[in-house]
């Protein structure tokens, strides 16, 4: 009999599509493993509403564990709690960083106009004399910025409470 | 059906988030900027998202066999209840921008209130869409201040875009019997004031913008009872176009 401890470690081996350094267990996405009638179910929980990247992590899980011998996995969604950044693991910040990407900050970004947007230090050189450039980048989950030291456009995770 | 009013209910809420998720979907490959192109993007998407999550409820609720997708694809127009308001064209970047606003400072306190549902499913759909729309006012708001207070053309045009969808407002506040029965039985927490937080969100940007709301106009409903304006059949002979050439697609 597989372990539920067995299953967290094969998971660690499935990645974001979008941000292949993250596994699904680094962005917090799966909640929950349980062995119930007789199959695996594995609740996951969408970063957000429209990410077209949980149904491809979804189908990753489920080969995964296809790959391990368990071939009626079954994966659920739930919307509650909902996700928020303070669920990436440490690791994955650090991954994140290394990656090139700006982990979260622990605040909800303000907007410029209202407030001081959020200080992201850059991801290259970790000066914090950086600037947004955009709310929203390459995917829901990310905003633009670009540090004005090493002049380096970088995407920055953004917190989501 | 057993709750019929909170099928209408998720009907009106999936339906707005639908279309105008459909509306900003057309600015893709065409925004003024690059960063603003993706920036309306991304908000289609979160849109279409909510609209996936809460029409797919509806038709759990409904009990027909009818999913999300066969809900969005298969209805005729007059069985879509969003409001007049987000069928709207895109005009230029002011229409469309202050389009969002409205709507945005409308769903924000929304979707704050929906989290306290005695409905579990409304109330995890809220919460998770509430996280999104805080982003999406924030940057409309912006916008509305930076074109209002900017260059005397993008006053002109954010004004223009005021004038003419200052119209479909009123009809946000709609209730009827759904409203009513929802609220009684503790779905819909109390929303009765609504109305006044969304006027002192609108109110206090356009001060900033230094734009005015117009008066002596006349208000336009009906969206919520399936008339439509004329742009709605447009916008479904889009949105339906595959699953009416190819029944039954999927991908």
């Amino acid at each position: 009999m597989v372990t539920k401890e067995q299953i967290w470690e094969w998971l660690e081996e499935v990645c974001d599509p979008e941000i292949p350094v993250l596994s699904v267990i680094d962005l917090g996405v799966v909640r929950d493993v349980q062995f119930e009638n007789k199959s695996w179910m594995i609740t996951i929980t969408p970063t957000y509403s429209g990410c077209p990247a949980m149904k491809v992590m979804e189908d990753d899980i489920k080969s995964k564990l296809e790959e391990n011998g368990i071939d009626n996995a079954k994966v659920r969604t739930v919307l509650s709690p909902a996700w928020t950044t303070d669920w990436l693991s440490e690791r994955g910040k650090t991954k994140l960083q290394e990656y090139g990407i700006a982990p979260p900050e622990n605040e909800v970004d303000k907007s410029v106009l209202f407030a001081e947007p959020t200080i992201v230090p850059c991801p290259k050189c970790n000066s914090k004399n950086t600037r947004m450039v955009s709310q929203f980048a390459s995917t829901a989950c990310k905003a633009h910025y670009q540090c004005n030291e090493c002049l380096e456009p970088f995407d920055y995770f953004k917190c989501l409470r | 059906m057993k709750n019929e009013a909170l099928f209408r209910y998720l009907l009106r809420l999936g339906d707005d988030s639908l279309i105008l998720g459909q509306r900003l979907a057309e600015w893709c490959g065409h925004g003024p900027i690059l960063e603003e192109d993706i920036a309306l993007t991304n908000i289609a998407l979160d849109l279409i998202g909510q609209a996936t999550s809460i029409l797919n409820y509806a038709g759990e609720v409904e009990g027909a066999g009818r999913d999300g997708d066969k809900l969005a694809f298969l209805r005729f127009e007059n069985q879509y209840s969003n409001l007049l308001l987000v069928e709207q064209p895109n005009g230029d970047f002011a229409d469309t921008i202050l389009r969002q606003f409205l709507f945005d400072a409308y769903r924000k306190p929304l979707f704050e209130r929906l989290i306290q549902s005695k409905d579990a499913q409304l109330a995890a759909i809220a919460e998770k869409s509430w996280k999104e729309t805080k982003y999406h006012l924030r940057h409309t708001s912006e916008w509305v201040i930076r074109l209002g207070d900017g260059t005397e053309e993008s006053h002109k045009r954010v004004q223009k875009a005021l004038n003419n969808l200052w119209r479909y407002t009123d009809e946000i506040f709609y209730s009827d019997d759904v409203d009513k029965e929802l609220t009684e039985s503790g779905v819909l927490p109390e929303l009765s004031d609504l109305r006044s937080i969304w006027e002192q969100t609108v109110k206090s940007i356009f001060a900033e913008a230094t734009i005015s709301i117009p008066t002596n106009i006349w208000k336009f409903e009906g969206g919520r009872k399936g008339h439509h304006s004329e742009h709605m059949g447009f916008i479904l002979s889009d949105l339906q176009y595959m699953q009416r050439a190819y029944p039954n697609l999927e991908w």
